[in-house]
């Protein structure tokens, strides 16, 4: 393992075992998170970006979820062979998240400030007045007006952005090692998104910290990704830095899901469109996932599961095409 | 858009909304909130009019007035030149033949009980359109349009994905020939390589029918797409009101140019970007003056006193701003 490398994923398979089927949620994704970087994970609903966050962190019942084959390698750990209360050491302290909807995040029966200094006390040893005093500068960090009044506050009493940012504090309150955000800008208004994607981009300066953020957005992607890994059917389909993915994507489906965006740029009358739809976890098309709706699909991709081919320093992508 | 004033297809005018606040146990009626206080504007025929604002602006809410669900406070939707605003329930019935509605999330706007067939032939049977084969001949026809397969009509809503179940809503709008869709939020539930196939079938569908639609979007990429006109909303008004080219190469409203440089995109980054400060205030007691001066970044003192009047700048160019001329 290199040594600015503080996250590595590999071949990491996370099944559920329902009734009805097995579901592939994520199944084979490899990537790297170097320190101080910004990878996005991009991709549709249903293509299992969510999932690989919850894996690393283990967040999913269990059954009927299972990581079946892998390796999340972290500090010389594997935390998909951790134990529970390892895993319990790690999360929130080294690695925290952030999820998607604040407001089903926070519990609504208690103070915002019992909620922010109760992680707090969990990973840190610092005396009550100190705690306090850690969550007040915590809030304050991420913008929010007067925060010590703000720690007696209950979640209805904030607004979404406002919540949004409780938990950004919160996640960062015991200096975790990588941040892992879901989503976080998806549920915001535009005015808001902008300040929370400002805030991201503030403490990645300030603070070096390495983040892994999660959006279908590809232009969220552009404003604060350094790497992007663009994920299909379960798998990562292309990786590369993110200016490269966006000028110069390689594989078909990266190529459509830039493609069919009204940007105006390209301001024709009509939009370019992927057709179909993602196909169902739980019945998988052969070969490439992404065979029956691509454009330029061939015979090989119908019956060969394509393998990872790097076209540049950095930038690997899987698709027969390139093989 | 020649002869602008013989194609006036709904007229809105002065259009309120408010919501009475309560309190105590003799619900004394303490307040209102103004979630559309005084709006004015037009669609013509065949025109796609996009309306943009935050969550909280009043657009949903503008939205579901014109067809009456929603009991106007005051003010006048005309209808081509008819006043709406005090139809009977046979009028209103034959005026939500004309106007249909497009709902954002088409999970909850279908019945999960209900094979696609039957959903989209629901608006049929209301109307009375036909005998039972020329319904079943409408069903297909529309399935048809919409995209969606002759077999998919037994199927019921959560065998389908997102992207069919919003075609099923366009093809029940369509159903009685209706001249005004009002689409609110119809792709931001969706996925983005099926946001472009549902825009792509939106546009076709207008051309086709020569359609008017009011398009509520808060994606401003989107609304540059479709729309013809776009008018701006902040607080239960309309703030700027212009054509779409006009509008997003010179924005005049301080709200206006801060959304537009908020909007992520390839090419900012970030750079020159007016961040907006706090979030929007409550409705219920809106700031005095104009309602955005306490987060706008070009305030004068007269600002936060008197409010401002929607006043045409330049040619179909409306702005409500003390920066202009008032």
């Amino acid at each position: 393992m290199k040594n600015d490398i503080v996250l590595k994923v590999s071949d990491l398979k996370t099944y559920f075992f329902t009734r009805r089927g097995t579901v592939k949620a994520v199944n084979g994704v490899d990537f790297e998170l170097e320190r101080g970087e910004c990878l996005c994970l991009v991709g549709e609903s249903g293509c299992g970006k969510t999932v690989t966050a919850l894996s690393i962190l283990r967040l999913f019942d269990s059954p009927p979820g299972k990581i079946v084959d892998g390796q999340i390698s972290f500090d010389s750990l594997d935390l998909a062979k951790c134990s529970s209360a390892e895993m319990r050491r790690i999360r929130g302290k080294d690695i925290a998240i952030v999820f998607q909807e604040a407001q089903s995040a926070l519990n609504p029966v208690l103070t915002i400030g019992n909620q922010i200094t109760e992680q707090i006390k969990l990973h840190l040893p610092l005396d009550h007045t100190r705690t306090v005093e850690r969550a007040i500068m915590m809030l304050g960090d991420v913008g929010i007006p007067s925060p010590a009044s703000v720690m007696s506050y209950y979640p209805h009493q904030l607004s979404g952005g406002m919540k949004q940012r409780v938990l950004i504090a919160m996640s960062l309150s015991c200096d975790p090692k990588i941040l892992i955000a879901d989503e976080p800008t998806t549920a915001v208004d535009v005015t808001i998104k902008a300040q929370i994607l400002d805030i991201f981009r503030e403490l990645k300066v300030k603070r070096q910290m390495s983040a892994i953020f999660i959006t279908h957005d590809l232009a969220v992607v552009a404003e604060i990704g350094d790497r992007a890994v663009v994920m299909y059917g379960g798998k990562d389909v292309e990786t590369a830095p993110v200016s490269e993915i966006i000028s110069r994507p390689k594989h078909p489906y990266t190529q459509g899901l830039i493609d069919c965006l009204p940007d105006s740029s390209r301001s024709k009358n009509r939009l370019m469109s992927i057709p179909g739809t993602t196909p169902n976890p739980m019945d998988m098309p052969p070969g490439c996932a992404f065979h029956p709706r691509c454009p330029r699909a061939m015979k090989i991709c119908r019956q060969q599961e394509p393998t990872k081919t790097s076209i540049s320093d950095g930038h690997s992508v899987s698709c027969h095409l390139y093989t | 858009m020649k002869n602008k004033t013989n194609h006036k297809l709904l007229q809105i005018k002065d259009l309120k909304k408010y919501y009475p606040v309560t309190a105590g146990i003799f619900s004394r009626h303490v307040g209102d909130i103004k979630a559309v206080d005084g709006v004015t504007f037009d669609i013509h025929q065949g025109e796609i009019l996009g309306l943009v604002g935050e969550s909280g602006c009043g657009k949903s809410t503008l939205g579901k007035t014109i067809p009456k669900l929603e009991e106007p406070t005051g003010g006048k939707i005309l209808y081509r030149g008819n006043d709406i605003t005090s139809l009977n329930k046979k009028g209103l019935k034959e005026l939500r033949r004309q106007i249909q509605l497009i709902f954002q999330d088409p999970d909850a706007s279908l019945d999960p009980r209900m094979t696609v067939g039957d959903s989209i032939c629901e608006p049929l049977v209301i109307h009375n359109f036909g005998n039972e084969k020329e319904r079943a001949q409408r069903v297909a026809e529309l399935m048809e349009q919409v995209g969606l397969e002759a077999g998919q009509a037994g199927m019921y809503p959560h065998e389908l994905s997102g992207g069919q179940k919003q075609r099923i809503g366009i093809a029940r709008a369509l159903a009685m020939n209706p001249k005004l869709i009002i689409a609110d939020e119809p792709v931001s539930a969706l996925d983005v390589s099926i946001q472009a196939q549902i825009l792509n079938l939106m546009m076709d569908i207008q051309g086709k029918f020569g359609l008017a639609y009011l398009f509520i979007a808060h994606d401003l990429s989107v609304i540059r797409h479709m729309a013809h006109r776009v008018a701006i909303m902040y607080l239960g008004k309309i703030v700027e009101l212009a054509d779409k080219n006009e509008l997003f190469r010179n924005p005049m409203h301080p709200y206006t140019e801060a959304l537009l440089s908020a909007a992520p995109s390839f090419k900012l980054k970030g750079k020159g970007r007016i961040l907006l400060q706090g979030d929007v205030p409550s409705p219920l007691n809106p700031p005095p003056g104009c309602h955005f001066h306490p987060r706008c970044h070009r305030v004068l003192s007269i600002c936060s006193q008197v409010e401002p009047q929607l006043i045409e700048q330049s040619e179909g160019h409306f702005v409500s701003c003390h920066l202009y001329k008032q």
